[in-house]
């Protein structure tokens, strides 16, 4: 956990005070809405189909339990008692009033919370996956890279102001949880030939209207350099990036059309030109900022402990290890992740009181510590395996115990209409009805690893694209349709997925999904090959033919 | 509109040329890119000269001449068009341009601090009010993550010279 | 995003509303014939032509104190006078959430 000293309180205390006063001017209508409207959003403050909605940045998904029991207060206080974890580890809340807010930012600012640069043409949260500093196998904690960006671009007064939003995800596995090939930067930490730290350094990954994978721009930028490079990529971008159209904003545009080897070149000769700029990272800024994030005091514990050989009498227990507790880099603990997706439950939300539940939790057992995931799930990095049986007891009867991590249930969503003014359909409906049918573990254990993501509308903010089974929200006639894809996948192997065929009505999505699935669990050559394996190896047709045969 | 220059409402001494028209006799000039390119050295006679450059236009044609010059204006077309603050920083910090830096276009309080980080120290503020709050809006900030040629110190800085002088005073 | 005023061409399909989001708190609210915002639909003005809509649209934009993000919304006329929203998503803001919060 990187602990915030009195610079970076001081700052979010002063962006608080800069914020109550731009809500009084524009409540006493000094500032239009049109003027109001970007200071708002840098704030995360958007106006939905019911309300304003208050997106809450969770830097990399890292919360103390302190924090986790100020956002319950949140919503208990100013919201109705609930809130949402998003696809980019950050949690909204829907029901904010604009005259409460700067309320709520100075509890949350009190606990080194801000909701700054949730929203608008700046840098958004700089997301790592929610395993970072505790997987096994990683180069080295990226979290502290995400930490030193996020600093050099909050209220950065050259980027403030881009074309468009701009994304940063950084992974330092090998498996890639953190999407960075969907992210207008993606960077995968790595160590190169001569065992030096560095970046794989990726641009112009995107969903939404015009989806792309990004390109990888340069192999290797040395940790030292990551600010610079960075800096001369926004700098290229800021300049020529569209502003003509807000479809055609983004970074992956402005590479698509040069280019990726032009729009290298405009970089590199930049690069050049800043020569550092006064942004090579010395070691010892570098050694700063790692010395911050405070990692537990770990017992050295055994392997298999009596508590969990034990506890492998209750099939209920093992059906829950099995899928939710993954490895941990030291022996004896444990990565524990909370499902968000019970059976008939919205996706991603939490109630106010099982926030404070799972704040109890990590105090008791991972050291005060609770990660968010972009799958809206949650997780707890620091379990002692030994404290698996009694934890399990304790999030079973909060509900958060749904052996279904990564499973068909585990369903990914975007609020959709139920919430948002951009969408053109439901989605939470769909995903809660998706749960209902395939309720039973052991059929969803038998479909295994199965994602399905769900957006209400074109801008993809369930990741539809990379779903293995994508369902994204169109309207047709004021009518609620849906286009479904399949083999998209979101990690190092990222790719779109194809569309099956024609939109289908809401009354149908689940009858359709099912017999997706019954159509994978008869082509599939083995148990073990993935629903997205099976769809690589035979391509959408086998899938197209069994669905639309009697539509 | 109101000029804010060094922190204060000022009398603008230059003179806004519009596109095409004649130059002045005399006095300080603001002359649009595009005229002034046309003849420099024709303009610079004219003694005290300022550039209006556009945002969607690379610096390298202006670079030349920026040691004559006494003003540089730049655009912000809409306030959400943030092309010239990375023009700010270019003229600032990568050529060296020390002659008056003015924002001009939609320019309103709530980017004042981001602006005079950038490197602007004139201002053409669009309402009376923002510009009679300019001195107490820039000091809205004292923490400062990511070094600009304003030469604040950066957060990260400060947090080494807290760290050198604990350490030396051990 | 494009403002309402800059679509010229304003043309509605049927009896239409003004409606909005109440400025201090969010809420939904819709435009009155009295230049006032109500969280009632059926204290709204209803405009049934085009250019009545158009000028509906623009003072209520003016108010951007009381309500932002104004736009024109079909509403449906039942027996009675009573005034139904006139397509899922203006349903969604006059009644809420279509689903249930908690686990069904």
């Amino acid at each position: 956990m990187y602990a915030y000293d009195e610079l970076d309180r001081t700052l979010i205390n002063e962006r608080v005070s800069e914020f109550r006063d731009q809500v009084k001017r524009r409540l006493s209508g000094e500032l239009t809405e049109e003027e109001f409207k970007m200071l708002r959003l840098q704030n995360g403050v958007y106006l939905q189909l019911h309300a304003y909605m208050f997106r809450v940045a969770i830097p990399y998904g890292t919360l103390s339990s302190k924090q986790l029991r100020r956002l319950a207060h949140v919503a208990r206080r100013y919201d109705r008692g609930y809130g949402h974890f998003t696809t980019r580890q950050n949690i909204q809340f829907n029901w904010i009033k604009l005259a409460e807010l700067p309320d709520a930012l100075a509890e949350l600012a009190e606990v080194g919370i801000h909701a700054m640069q949730t929203s608008g043409n700046n840098m958004r949260n700089v997301t790592s996956d929610q395993w970072a500093g505790v997987a096994p196998g990683e180069v080295e904690d990226p979290r502290i890279w995400s930490e030193i960006l996020r600093q050099h671009t909050t209220l950065h007064p050259e980027f403030s102001f881009l074309p468009r939003k701009f994304k940063i995800a950084i992974t330092a596995s090998e498996h890639d949880r953190a999407a960075i090939k969907i992210h207008d930067i993606g960077l995968r930490l790595h160590k190169n030939a001569d065992g030096e730290t560095g970046f794989e350094v990726l641009v112009g990954g995107g969903l939404g209207r015009t989806p792309f994978i990004a390109k990888t721009i340069k192999p290797f930028v040395a940790g030292r350099d990551i600010l610079s490079y960075v800096e001369a990529i926004l700098r290229v971008y800021n300049q020529y990036g569209r502003r003509d159209n807000i479809y055609k904003a983004r970074i992956k545009i402005l590479v698509h059309e040069l280019g990726i080897e032009k729009f290298a070149k405009e970089v590199d000769e930049e690069w050049k030109q800043m020569d550092g700029g006064g942004l090579t990272l010395d070691h010892s800024v570098i050694d700063e900022v790692r010395a911050r994030f405070s990692y537990p005091a770990y017992e050295k514990l055994p392997h298999m402990p009596d508590e969990l050989k034990q506890a492998a009498h209750d099939p209920l227990f093992e059906r829950w290890r099995k899928n939710s507790v993954a490895p941990h880099k030291v022996q004896g603990y444990s990565i524990v992740t909370l499902s968000l997706k019970p059976v008939g439950g919205p996706p991603g939300d939490a109630t106010a009181d099982q926030m404070d539940a799972i704040a109890d939790l990590a105090d008791k057992y991972s050291f005060g510590e609770i990660r968010v995931g972009h799958e809206q799930n949650l997780a707890l990095p620091h379990v002692a395996k030994r404290n698996l049986p009694q934890l399990w007891k304790a999030l079973d009867r909060l509900g958060l115990a749904t052996p279904n991590v990564n499973l068909v249930t585990d369903i990914i969503a975007c609020p959709g209409l139920d919430y948002c003014s951009l969408a053109n359909a439901r989605s939470i409906p769909i995903a809660q009805e998706l749960t209902r049918r395939f309720a039973n573990h052991d059929t969803a254990e038998m479909i295994g690893r199965l994602h399905i993501n769900i957006s209400g509308c074109i801008n993809a903010c369930g990741h539809h694209h990379v779903g293995h089974i994508g369902i994204l929200g169109v309207e047709k006639n004021g009518e609620e349709f849906y286009q479904i894809t399949i083999g998209g996948r979101a990690d190092e192997n990222a790719q779109m997925g194809a569309l099956i065929g024609p939109a289908v009505p809401y009354a149908e999505v689940a009858d359709v999904i099912e017999d997706i699935v019954e159509a994978y669990l008869a082509l599939r050559d083995r148990p073990e090959e993935l629903f997205v394996d099976t769809v690589k190896r035979l391509g959408v047709e086998p899938f197209k033919e069994r669905v639309y045969a009697t539509r | 509109m109101r000029l804010v220059k060094n922190g204060r409402i000022t009398t603008d001494l230059f003179v806004h040329v519009a596109e095409g028209a004649e130059l002045p006799g005399d006095g300080a000039i603001l002359v649009p890119a595009a005229q002034f390119l046309a003849d420099p050295e024709a303009v610079l006679k004219h003694g005290k000269v300022g550039v209006i450059w556009p945002n969607n236009r690379d610096l390298d044609d202006l670079v030349p001449y920026l040691d004559r010059l006494a003003a540089v204006a730049l655009v912000f077309p809409s306030f959400r068009d943030g092309r010239a603050y990375s023009q700010a920083r270019l003229l600032r910090e990568r050529h060296g341009y020390d002659g008056e830096l003015r924002a001009t276009g939609q320019v309103l309080r709530d980017q004042f601090v981001f602006m005079s980080r950038a490197g602007f120290d004139a201002f053409e503020v669009k309402k009376d009010a923002d510009a009679d709050a300019f001195a107490e809006t820039v000091k809205r900030y004292s923490v400062f993550y990511q070094p600009t040629g304003d030469g604040r110190v950066t957060a990260l800085n400060r947090r080494m010279q807290l760290r050198h002088s604990e350490s030396a005073g051990q | 995003m494009t403002s309402p005023l800059e679509q010229k061409k304003i043309k509605i399909t049927g009896p239409s509303v003004v409606t909005g989001n109440r400025t201090w708190d969010g809420a939904v609210v819709y435009r009155t014939a009295k230049q006032g915002w109500s969280t009632a639909l059926s204290d709204a003005a209803i405009v049934s032509t085009s250019d009545d809509a158009r000028a509906l649209l623009a003072e209520s934009v003016a108010d951007d104190v009381g309500a932002v993000g104004a736009y024109i919304a079909p509403v449906e006329l039942r027996e009675g006078g009573m005034v139904k929203p006139g397509n899922l998503r203006e349903h969604i803001r006059s009644k809420g959430l279509t689903i249930d919060l908690l686990p069904a």
